[in-house]
């Protein structure tokens, strides 16, 4: 009795605020991603913490849309991933997921996101095959790609000397895409890959692949892994001397988080390939600073900014159409410009990667960093023109 | 260069080392637990968990009270130990009447719980704990590049491993110990406090993990995950040994440390994998264990 009375009380309101005002537009966005595992740092609880500053900043209520943020762990297993994607699209009306670190999953929320003509908007989720291959009419790729860290980082080590690469590869979607995409900068670059082997994902020891890089003679030893996968490698090769007797690390994929982790003594000098990093602007700032202030003292990783900047960017357009349908949203964040705070300029193309700058970076060493969280300077600056795959070369069927 | 199977031997004998290091871990973590199952009947899941606030502890140690990594192997190993006796005496001890499922389902919970409050606090990237400076460096072995570090790993856990099993099998506390398992209405009958000493024993064997986590924490990423990533292995590796068996357990431990690592070097992708598919054949042709009394 008392929910009959509650549901038409508020059917009631729903009436009058329709008929008063201007209809409210609800909009439902899903927050999925690695909640407690390997890259639980790099998005995780830190992702939900960027949307909900994101709608903060929005307004959403004063330009007629209600927005409501849920969230969930995948635990990197994408038959997880994509239970949570049907059941959020079937059920909890869910029109955008974001986020989806583990490229695995990300290509199996795709698929859902696909057959639900709903959105998805990838920041911690790495492969490009994303608005390659595999692209889809429903994909916005934020953040970066397996290509664009490849053509930064592969490239740059390349031409600076490193020319024999041995992979250590992690043994799933994300890292075969930045193998393969890595093989190509660098031979692209006049380099060569003399070795590769694979890994399971989350492995504690990793002196066994160590040793079979240093067996290799390869100048550089490229870790297509993430997360604590990475930091493990990092801090075992300082251990066996492989660091010391001349081989150097590249790190394709690294975060914020892991740098953090592992303390500059132990990264000083590792190069690496983000689109954000917290001390590049004024607004970068700004928003790092809210950031940490509303989730225990840490700076945002690229991929939390990176959910930030897309909700923005999603709920631009809605409220452009006031609709959420989900054709014509697509259509028009293809068509708004980006001009990101955080991301700066740039577009979102025909099949779904969202351009913009990106930054070769180098670890401080110890004497050189002035705080805790002041870790990276500036190596070079990728203009957003050559950033990421050019769109002719990505397969993507939606590019005609 | 001498080949076997297409890899060079010098590479072999790496592979090997650096498998017994590995199984150093699998023997410390898997004595623990058999020493637990073997004496209260229980199968302590939240043993990585204990291994990863062994690990947990001396990082806390060492940043809030500067204390080191020696005295840390020592105090480490006894806080643990102490939470473990505050959990047998609060929760576990409820249990013992009844059956097996029970202790798991309590012991699995409480070390998702503990696991769930490091996170918490801590985040999953890991914490920096370095290597004590009298173990840094390493030696060149000629086949391999050997940090001392992991050498002294090798000899402790060997000198823990062998001393459990001195003090079970050979002493007169082992023995009232193994008396205790069989009938403790008798033993308790001689005069022997029998609750008291299956206390201490829970509290020995956490302290074993614990012990294996400060050992752990120069080399790996000192994490709220790195026991729940281990302990599956370990649990693979006690099944394989015979549940309740202290000798199978060790040498089961380094035994399978040395596949793995072979395996690391053929095929690479099933590294993760090899341990559950020796264990799967074990159980069809020795459903107790290779070293297992059988049931």
């Amino acid at each position: 009795m008392k929910r009959k009375t509650l549901t038409a009380a508020v059917a009631v309101t729903a009436l009058l605020a329709g008929g008063s005002a201007f209809a409210q537009v609800p909009v439902k966005l899903g927050v999925l991603n690695d909640m407690s595992g390997l890259y639980a740092d790099i998005s995780g609880p830190g992702s939900v913490v960027a949307a909900r500053l994101a709608v903060e900043d929005f307004k959403p209520e004063s330009k007629g849309i209600k927005v409501e943020i849920v969230s969930a762990d995948h635990q990197n297993k994408p038959d997880v991933g994509s239970t949570i994607a049907r059941k959020w699209y079937d059920q909890d009306g869910v029109d955008v997921i974001l986020d989806v670190t583990t490229s695995s999953v990300a290509l199996a929320v795709s698929d859902v996101t696909k057959e639900k003509n709903k959105i998805f908007m990838i920041s911690g989720g790495g492969t490009s095959d994303l608005t390659g291959a595999k692209c889809t009419a429903n994909n916005v790729h934020w953040t970066y790609d397996t290509w664009a860290l490849a053509n930064g980082t592969g490239s740059a080590v390349t031409k600076a000397g490193g020319d024999s690469w041995f992979m250590l590869t992690a043994d799933y979607a994300f890292g075969a895409a930045l193998d393969r995409d890595t093989s190509e900068a660098v031979k692209k670059a006049g380099g060569k890959i003399v070795g590769s082997v694979k890994h399971p994902l989350s492995t504690a020891d990793f002196s066994s692949f160590l040793l079979q890089a240093q067996a290799s003679k390869a100048k550089v030893i490229g870790m297509a892994n993430a997360g604590s996968d990475t930091i493990n490698t990092i801090k075992q090769a300082a251990e066996f001397g492989i660091t010391q007797s001349g081989q150097s690390l590249a790190g394709l994929l690294i975060f914020s988080s892991d740098v953090k982790s592992l303390g500059l003594q132990a990264a000083q000098g590792l190069k690496l390939t983000e689109a954000f990093y917290w001390d590049q602007t004024d607004a970068t700032r700004a928003f790092s600073k809210r950031f940490a202030a509303a989730f225990g003292g840490k700076m945002p990783t690229s991929a939390q900014a990176g959910v930030y900047s897309s909700v923005l960017h999603y709920l631009k357009a809605v409220e452009a159409l006031k609709d959420k349908d989900t054709t014509k949203v697509m259509a028009k964040m293809k068509e708004l410009p980006i001009d990101d705070a955080l991301f700066g300029k740039g577009s979102i193309r025909v099949d779904g990667r969202a351009i913009h700058p990106m930054y070769l970076y180098e670890v401080k060493k110890p004497e050189e960093s002035k705080g805790e969280w002041d870790m990276y300077k500036v190596v070079a600056t990728i203009p957003t023109e050559e950033a990421f795959r050019p769109l002719k070369d990505g397969g993507c069927p939606l590019v005609k | 260069m001498t080949m076997i199977f297409g890899v060079p031997t010098a590479a072999l004998f790496g592979q090997l080392l650096l498998g017994l290091i590995n199984g150093s871990f699998y023997a410390m973590l898997s004595l623990g637990l058999a020493v637990i199952f073997g004496l209260l009947n229980i199968i302590n899941f939240t043993h990585g968990a204990q291994y990863m606030m062994g690990a947990f502890a001396s990082w806390m140690l060492l940043n809030y009270l500067g204390i080191g990594y020696w005295p840390a192997l020592i105090l480490a190993p006894l806080i643990v130990g102490a939470t473990g006796i505050i959990l047998e005496r609060l929760l576990i001890s409820r249990l013992y009447n009844l059956d097996h499922l029970y202790g798991l389902l309590l012991t699995f919970g409480v070390g998702l719980i503990i696991q769930g409050l490091f996170r918490n606090q801590y985040g999953v990237s890991g914490l920096p704990y370095g290597i004590p400076s009298q173990l840094t460096g390493g030696q060149n072995l000629g086949f391999m590049f050997m940090p001392n570090y992991r050498g002294w790993v090798v000899v402790a856990s060997l000198i823990v491993c062998l001393a459990t099993w001195f003090i079970i099998e050979k002493t007169r506390l082992g023995a009232y110990l193994r008396a205790a398992t069989e009938n403790p209405t008798l033993v308790q009958a001689f005069g022997i406090n029998v609750p008291l000493m299956i206390t201490l024993t829970y509290g020995a064997g956490v302290a074993l993990a614990a012990f294996a986590g400060v050992l752990a924490a120069p080399i790996y990423s000192v994490n709220p995950n790195m026991g729940a990533d281990l302990i599956i292995v370990v649990f693979a590796v006690v099944v394989i040994g015979g549940m309740g068996s202290i000798l199978g357990s060790i040498i089961t431990g380094f035994a399978l440390g040395l596949v793995e690592g072979l395996t690391k070097v053929f095929y690479p992708e099933a590294s993760s994998t090899v341990i559950f598919v020796i264990m799967v054949l074990v159980l069809l042709v020795k459903p107790a264990g290779l070293f297992g009394r059988t049931a």
